[in-house]
C-alpha cells in the first residue's frame, strides 16, 4: 500500500494512509501516515466502536491540510484495551507451535511450486 | 509489558524462518519520499478510498489483481482471509474498522470534505514490489484519474 501511495503522490494526487505497522509504512516512506497502534485488522478502531472510527477518520483528514513535508507522521491517540498482551500475540511462535509451522512452510512451497507450473503465479 | 509499537517486520522474518523459508523478505525502502502539495482545501476535493480488502473471499489459489467498488451502494462485506494480519486477537466483522464508509459519508455530510468518487479501489498486496510498482499502482492511478480524484485515503489492514 505504501508503494501505491507514493506512486499516487508522484503523480499528483496527496495521499494520506491509516494503517498500524509503523515500522514497514516508515521503513518504505509515504508522504502523510497516520499510525494507529492497533492489531492488524483493524486500523481505524475497535469493532463496534464508531466514535473511536470517526476519530481517527477525522484525524487523516486534517493530516492532508495540515501535513507540509514528506514523511510526516501522526500518531494517533487510541488504544485497544488496557492490557498489551495482545502485542505478542501476532505471529507468536512458542515452542510447541515450531513442527506445525514447519509443514505449513512445506505445504505452502509445494503450493507454490504447483501455481508457478500452472502459470497462476504473477511474475515476481 | 512493553508500549512500544509491535516490530512486525522482526516478527514477519522469525515467523518465515520458522516456517522454513531460507530467503528473508526485504521490505521496500527509499531514501527520497514524494510530495504533493494540497491545490485546495479538503472541503473543495473529492476523495477517493482504497483498500487492501477484497471484493470476494480470494482462495490463496486466486491471482491477486486490482479490482473497484462502488461507494454508491455500501458493500456488506470485504475480505481479507488471504491477507496477514492478526486473527488471533481480532475480526473482520466490523467494515468500520478498516473501511471508512460511515466516517467519509459524516465529512462530506458536514462539509468538511468536498465529495467521494463513486468508485473505491483494492490493492493486491503483493510479495513483488515489481508487481506492485510497474503494473497495480498504475492501474490504481488510471482508475483514480478517470473517477476525477483528489485526494486518496489508503487504508491497509
Amino acid at each position: 500500500m505504501s508503494l501505491t501511495a507514493r506512486h499516487l503522490e508522484e503523480n499528483g494526487i496527496p495521499t494520506v494512509i491509516i494503517g498500524s505497522a509503523l515500522d514497514i509504512v516508515t521503513h518504505c516512506g509515504v508522504p502523510r501516515f497516520l499510525f494507529t497502534d492497533l492489531p492488524l485488522g483493524n486500523p481505524l478502531g475497535i469493532p463496534g466502536d464508531k466514535r473511536m472510527q470517526h476519530e481517527v477518520v477525522s484525524l487523516a483528514l486534517t493530516l492532508f491540510e495540515s501535513a507540509t513535508q514528506a514523511n510526516t507522521v501522526v500518531r494517533a491517540k487510541v488504544r485497544w484495551s488496557d492490557s498489551d498482551d495482545w502485542r505478542s500475540r501476532y505471529a507468536q511462535i512458542r515452542p510447541e507451535d515450531r513442527a506445525r509451522l514447519a509443514a505449513a512452510g512445506e505445504a505452502r512451497r509445494a503450493l507454490r511450486d504447483q501455481l508457478k507450473a500452472s502459470g497462476k503465479v504473477r511474475d515476481s | 509489558m512493553s508500549h512500544e509499537p509491535t516490530r512486525y517486520m522482526d516478527r514477519t522474518r522469525e515467523f518465515y524462518a520458522a516456517q522454513g523459508f531460507d530467503k528473508a523478505y526485504v521490505w521496500a525502502h527509499h531514501a527520497h519520499t514524494p510530495f504533493q502539495a494540497l491545490k485546495k482545501p479538503i472541503a473543495e476535493s473529492r476523495l477517493t478510498l482504497i483498500t487492501t480488502a477484497a471484493l470476494y473471499d480470494r482462495q490463496a489459489t486466486d491471482t491477486r489483481e486490482v479490482a473497484s467498488g462502488s461507494m454508491r451502494s455500501r458493500p456488506e462485506h470485504l475480505y481479507g482471509n488471504d491477507l496477514a494480519w492478526d486473527r488471533t486477537v481480532t475480526h473482520m466483522d466490523d467494515l468500520g474498522s478498516f473501511f471508512p464508509f460511515d466516517p467519509l459519508e459524516a465529512a462530506v455530510a458536514s462539509g468538511t470534505l468536498g465529495a467521494l468518487t463513486d468508485r473505491f479501489h483494492c490493492v493486491p498486496t503483493e510479495y513483488s514490489q515489481r508487481r506492485t510498482v510497474e503494473s497495480d499502482a498504475p492501474e490504481i492511478l488510471d482508475r483514480c484519474r478517470e473517477d476525477g480524484t483528489e485526494l486518496a485515503l489508503l487504508v491497509p489492514l
